[in-house]
């Protein structure tokens, strides 16, 4: 049930990480698979609550109590993460696999100088001196477009804007040129005229150094510009998987076509923008067989029975669904 | 880079009365404490320099007072003033240590149950809830009813009764901290948890502690005073501000009001300076306030 490619630089096969609450046992990620090859783009996409941020923070196995990695792998390069130490955990955060967040405000620390931080990445991921970890960290605060970088190396977080702290953001986490860089909501919180510009360079740096990233969002249009291919989240597993073109343009399930259908189209003003009906179930008590029935305008009577496994729609394009959408299917 | 006379902290300072008051009291006690046995020719604690003849002068400005003792002196001849003088010594002394004993005790075992939670964090926090439920000075006076008296065991108990509140700010602190994304930015780039708590959380959770620190010594000198009233805090060879209010209270109602009194206004007016000016402080650095 896995897309092979010729090198996936991260494979995860099953993932399940749970939280254990005193009000039942919450199954954030329940069975997630996906690989992403060298170079690739993946996005994940869900609504919020669906699992997306879990998955991100599996794979750096920073999951903490009360939750758990219950099952599956997590395989960088064959390595598998999940049953890896915490020292080896900690050599590969930052170096091999690096994350950018929702919040610029917030990721960054509001007492240290902007070099500071950056120096504080290289210092622990490279042999480098002093003068030239400066001469690394100015080279790229340069490269993600800050003017005068010699001299913001010394500026704090409060004196940039927050476009301009999402660009350091970036510029850290690329810094000890890691292969994967998983980006969580990374426009979310900026201007919308920002976004596209943040978009942009996130696109330049990867393809500049060849890594690989995970774009997690719940913005489908965002990721549709972006992504070589995305993976659908519902409650916490894998509903459709494709080719971004595929995906986007013939999506198999209901759940993903209710998405498509809810970005706004400026060119075909509706007097009301769609949604989806209806809110995520709750998650400590999945209803039996399909989760998603309860919105979906193509339920039927299996749907309450039996879940849906991920089968193939396509040459490139997979979903769980009984009764998946044609091309050419009116939703 | 702008001067500190630039700032707006030294704008609000200047504007606000209470601030400058009580800073130029804690100074004058800085000074007091500092310069104290400089200013006065006796040395109260010289039994040699004492004389039983000078024993309850009253103060100059009464009949019968002395030039030579300007708050009038005690039973043994001791110049009160100057008594005065070495007890704040020992009082700021005691309120100072404690303060920054119990300040990095109470904030180290506060990020430590901050950060990691779980069953370290149950255990810091019920004991330091345990000891909240009592009063400090009946906590100070069990303790020093089991170790002895002496400056030592007063800094030990006036420690151990004073950690609990800079625990409790600093573990709420840290849980707020550690939420924020920069902290989970310092985890994800790789950087061990020691590094992480010294070089992230600490430097954003200690505005808070500044103003409970300045307010502890006020507190610390009250409490001391007050073991040592009753006779459990610092040994007669070393009175605190507290021992002397106790050593004239005998006489107290006998007229020779000043052996107690002065030293009482002396205790006044230090806690009264630190309390105002750790007002400003708290005023200051709590943006909610402003």
């Amino acid at each position: 049930m896995t897309v092979q490619t010729q090198h996936a630089l991260l494979a995860v096969r099953d993932l399940r990480t749970y939280f254990h609450t005193f009000s039942g046992t919450v199954k954030a990620v329940n069975g997630v698979s996906f690989d992403i090859g060298e170079g690739e783009i993946m996005g994940l996409v869900g609504e919020s609550g669906g699992g997306k941020s879990v998955v991100g923070f599996s794979i750096l196995g920073l999951i903490d109590s009360p939750g758990q990695i219950m099952g599956g792998q997590i395989l960088l390069n064959g390595e598998d993460l999940v049953t890896a130490g915490e020292d080896r955990l900690r050599q590969i955060r930052g170096r091999e696999i690096s994350m950018v967040f929702q919040d610029p405000m917030t990721s960054l620390n509001p007492l240290h100088t902007v070099g500071q931080q950056m120096d504080e990445v290289l210092r622990l991921h490279s042999d480098l001196d002093a003068a030239a970890r400066r001469k690394a960290c100015v080279e790229m605060l340069e490269s993600v477009g800050i003017s005068r970088a010699a001299d913001r190396l010394g500026a704090y977080p409060h004196q940039f804007s927050g476009g301009m702290r999402q660009r350091v953001v970036i510029a850290i986490a690329m810094l000890a040129k890691p292969r994967l860089i998983i980006a969580d909501e990374p426009t979310t919180a900026l201007d919308v005229t920002i976004q596209s510009q943040i978009l942009k360079l996130m696109r330049q740096q990867i393809a500049a150094r060849g890594a690989s990233m995970i774009l997690i969002t719940h913005d489908l249009a965002v990721v549709s510009e972006m992504a070589d291919h995305i993976t659908v989240l519902y409650c916490g597993n894998v509903v459709e998987r494709g080719r971004t073109r595929d995906l986007i343009e013939t999506p198999a399930h209901p759940y993903t076509r209710g998405l498509i259908d809810s970005i706004p189209d400026p060119a075909n003003r509706h007097p009301r923008l769609k949604q989806i009906p209806g809110t995520v179930p709750d998650i400590r008590n999945l209803p039996k067989g399909c989760n998603f029935r309860d919105r979906c305008p193509r339920a039927q009577a299996l749907c309450a029975v039996e879940e849906p496994q991920l089968r193939p729609q396509n040459a490139s394009q997979w979903a769980a669904c009984h009764y998946p959408l044609q091309p050419g299917d009116l939703a | 880079m702008t001067s500190f006379v630039q700032t707006e902290f030294f704008h609000n300072y200047r504007r606000s009365t209470s601030a400058v008051v009580g800073s130029a009291l804690m100074l004058a006690f800085a000074f007091a404490v500092t310069a104290g046995p400089f200013l006065v020719d006796q040395n109260p604690y010289d039994i040699a320099a004492l004389n039983l003849m000078d024993s309850y002068k009253p103060p100059v400005w009464l009949e019968g007072g002395d030039p030579r003792f300007l708050l009038g002196t005690d039973g043994q001849g001791r110049d009160v003033w100057a008594s005065i003088l070495y007890g704040a010594r020992i009082s700021v002394f005691i309120g100072l240590v404690a303060m920054i004993a119990s300040c990095v005790i109470g904030t180290v075992l506060g990020l430590i149950a901050g950060f990691y939670g779980g069953i370290v964090d149950s255990v810091i926090m019920r004991i330091a809830d345990i000891q909240l439920s009592f009063p400090s000075i009946l906590i100070a006076l069990f303790l020093m009813s089991a170790v002895g008296t002496g400056v030592d065991k007063v800094l030990i108990a006036l420690t151990a009764v004073g950690w609990v509140v800079y625990a409790r700010t600093v573990r709420g602190a840290t849980l707020s901290e550690i939420k924020k994304e920069y902290v989970q930015a310092a985890k994800v780039a790789g950087l061990p948890n020691s590094k992480i708590i010294r070089k992230h959380v600490l430097p954003n959770v200690m505005t808070p502690l500044i103003v409970i620190a300045t307010i502890q010594v006020g507190t610390f000198v009250l409490i001391e005073a007050s073991l040592s009233f009753l006779g459990v805090g610092v040994p007669i060879t070393q009175p605190s501000l507290g021992l002397l209010i106790k050593n004239g209270f005998d006489v107290l109602f006998s007229g020779l009001w000043w052996t107690s009194v002065f030293p009482g206004l002396a205790i006044m007016t230090l806690v009264f300076g630190i309390n105002l000016f750790g007002d400003f402080l708290r005023d200051e650095l709590n943006p909610r306030l402003k």
